[in-house]
């Protein structure tokens, strides 16, 4: 087992060098003088040579570009070009309003995602499994920003239940308040996919023999479903919880920006605008690593659940293999 | 799937016992395919919404842009947001333009941008992809890798960033959307290769001297193009959904262009005053992707070798 999460790790780190590089690449070469930027209109040629000199922009790209992963592995994703902060205490500073929303919304689509899609699968062809196929097509349709600003209308304008910008964190029952819209917002998407994966990676064990024969023996339907279905279903789902993640940071940017939401993307998206590229540049690689980093966890998990990856890593290792089957089926 | 295989189960009437007679790997396809209901009145309203473009494409040349510039464009300030009525159906946005027409004259950023995105990456990844099938080894390993490290961005994310550094033109978008999709089709091709190349009946057709071309053109080809075909239409969807959400964000489509997520980010701004400004852009797109998942999973289901006989 952790052979595989060794090796797991290992290759995770040429795909974050290659990612640094091409988001390190395309920001690095936009147009647009830094130096310019910073010195705004009263840039004399002279203070802008200084300046370009003093930000290392003369050296090579590929120095440059060492520097900063250099730099970054060091918690330093350099300063601010318009008010000289540091890029990272910025990021950190926005990492828990994001973080917290994308682990709202994935919960949300854990809860819903998942009982739904096994209800689905079970009553096949039923009015059930119609009405959740129908409203999970829709929900992988809509749009995220479409669906924020519909629910913003009903919620906050025309009931007045629930805020529509901004975190709230004068109390708990407050922040939960101010959290409830733009959490079902990204969730939304996100369920309907896991409720679609669920039904149909369902469906694909709902009839193999090994069913029956549980059946046969006498187990109660919770138990079949539980201990023989899910088992092999979840997989699948795991897969595509991952991948979702992706998904969810694009959506979270989107979010954050309907909702005035203090994460990260709104960090992002409002330094664009003002050509703030250190800023950019720390924002997207923080969220790319981060997606990698889940990617990696999600492996692991699969790793654990699914003992055929599992025992690839442990021929002839009898007794390591009990032990990783007891903590497999605690994580299932 | 269920409303699939619940009308695979019904039996095919006489026109389609004739048809099935052809034998044509579309024509059965096809068959197929029209038995899913959803899926076929979403490939009509697709249609409909295409034939729609192209009309105002010739509208556009027939009167110099001059009709676009007057109805599409041209601001009415005194009539701003009026509500839809029996002259506006869609009503009026918030500069007092007909939605109607904005939302007809949207189709080709919404809609063909995304195809013309998607084609880019079925070509650069497609590619890439047969490259990769084809040669193997180390070949396959270098492209192989590359297109991990692409699809260990998240699509919006890299969008952002590129036209966060090159700004905000349509040319970029299209860049931005159709690299971002590259991977999808270099794994979809690749595999697509990997499973037909080893094939017993490519070994026929080479074992009775057929050339390297017509063993392609005439064997791989048709047989990777079914997946190639799912995967556009489905990606179709999810590059129209990022490109309204660029837009969305206002670093898409600029206005006045009437782009359906530049609509909605304008409407925003009034999402107090009144509700038709931000339902209507945000219902046309959500139906064309709507559309464009169902016509995906139905080419799915019709072209899936597993379901065939």
């Amino acid at each position: 087992m952790y052979k595989y999460i060794l090796k797991r790790l290992l290759t995770m780190i040429p795909v974050l060098l290659g990612v640094t590089f091409i988001v390190y690449f395309i920001l690095a070469v936009s147009p647009g003088n830094p130096a310019l930027i910073i010195l705004g209109d009263g840039a004399t040629p002279d203070s802008i040579a200084k300046l370009n000199e003093e930000l290392g922009l003369n050296d090579p790209f590929i120095v440059r570009y060492l520097r900063f992963v250099w730099n970054a592995i060091q918690g330093d994703l350099g300063t601010s070009y318009k008010n000289s902060l540091d890029v990272s205490a910025m990021v950190m500073e926005r990492f828990p309003a994001t973080l917290v929303l994308a682990l709202a919304a994935t919960l949300i689509a854990l809860a819903i995602g998942i009982p739904v899609g096994i209800l689905s699968a079970k009553k096949q062809y039923s009015f059930i499994d119609y009405f959740v196929t129908v409203l999970s097509m829709i929900g992988v349709s809509m749009p995220t920003f479409w669906l924020g600003l519909l629910l913003v209308m009903l919620f906050s304008l025309q009931l007045g239940w629930l805020p529509s910008q901004g975190m709230n964190t004068e109390s708990v029952g407050m922040f939960l308040r101010s959290l409830i819209l733009p959490a079902v917002t990204l969730g939304t998407s996100v369920t309907a996919t896991i409720a679609r994966m669920t039904r149909s990676s369902m469906l694909d064990v709902i009839r193999a023999d090994y069913i029956d024969t549980a059946r046969a023996k006498g187990l109660n339907d919770s138990i079949i479903t539980r201990r023989h279905m899910m088992k092999n279903a979840i997989i699948p789902i795991i897969t595509a919880i991952g991948l979702q993640f992706g998904q969810l940071l694009g959506g979270a940017m989107l979010t954050e920006t309907i909702f005035s939401w203090p994460g990260i993307g709104r960090l992002m998206i409002d330094n664009i605008k003002t050509k703030d590229i250190p800023v950019v540049l720390g924002c997207v690689i923080f969220l790319a690593v981060m997606f990698s980093i889940v990617n990696l966890i999600v492996d692991i998990i699969y790793a654990f659940v699914d003992p055929r990856i599992k025992s690839q890593f442990q021929r002839g290792k009898q007794k390591k293999l009990v032990v990783a089957d007891k903590t497999g089926e605690a994580a299932a | 799937m269920s409303q699939q295989s619940k009308a695979a189960k019904r039996q095919g009437g006489p026109e389609d016992m004739k048809q099935t007679n052809q034998k044509s790997l579309w024509g059965e396809a096809w068959i197929r395919f029209r038995r899913n209901k959803l899926a076929l009145i979403s490939l009509i309203f697709l249609s409909i919404l295409v034939i729609l473009a192209i009309g105002t494409f010739l509208v556009d040349i027939a009167t110099n842009r001059e009709f676009y510039m007057e109805n599409v464009v041209k601001q009415d300030l005194l009539r701003r947001l009026e509500p839809p009525s029996a002259q506006h159906i869609f009503g009026l946005d918030e500069f007092g333009r007909d939605m109607l027409l904005r939302v007809i004259w949207g189709i080709r950023y919404s809609l063909f941008m995304s195809v013309i995105a998607v084609m880019v990456s079925i070509l650069i990844g497609g590619t890439l992809g047969a490259l990769a099938g084809y040669y193997g080894k180390q070949v396959d390993n270098i492209i192989m890798r590359f297109m991990d490290i692409l699809l260990a961005i998240p699509s919006l994310l890299l969008a952002i960033a590129i036209v966060a550094a090159f700004g905000t033109s349509l040319i970029n978008v299209l860049i931005a959307i159709g690299i971002s999709y590259i991977p999808t089709f270099a794994r979809t091709v690749r595999a697509a290769i990997l499973m037909v190349k080893d094939q017993e009946y490519i070994e026929a057709a080479r074992a009775i001297g057929a050339s390297d071309f017509r063993i392609i053109t005439k064997y791989i080809i048709p047989n990777a193009l079914s997946p190639i075909i799912v995967q556009a239409t489905l990606s179709t969807a999810g590059a129209l959904l990022s490109i309204a959400g660029l837009s969305f964000l206002g670093l898409g489509i600029q206005p006045p262009t009437p782009e359906w997520g530049t609509m909605l980010s304008n409407a925003r701004t009034y999402i107090r005053d009144s509700w038709h400004i931000t339902v209507i852009p945000g219902v046309a797109i959500m139906l064309t992707i709507l559309s464009l998942n169902l016509v995906g999973d139905g080419l799915r289901d019709a072209l899936d070798p597993k379901l065939k006989k």
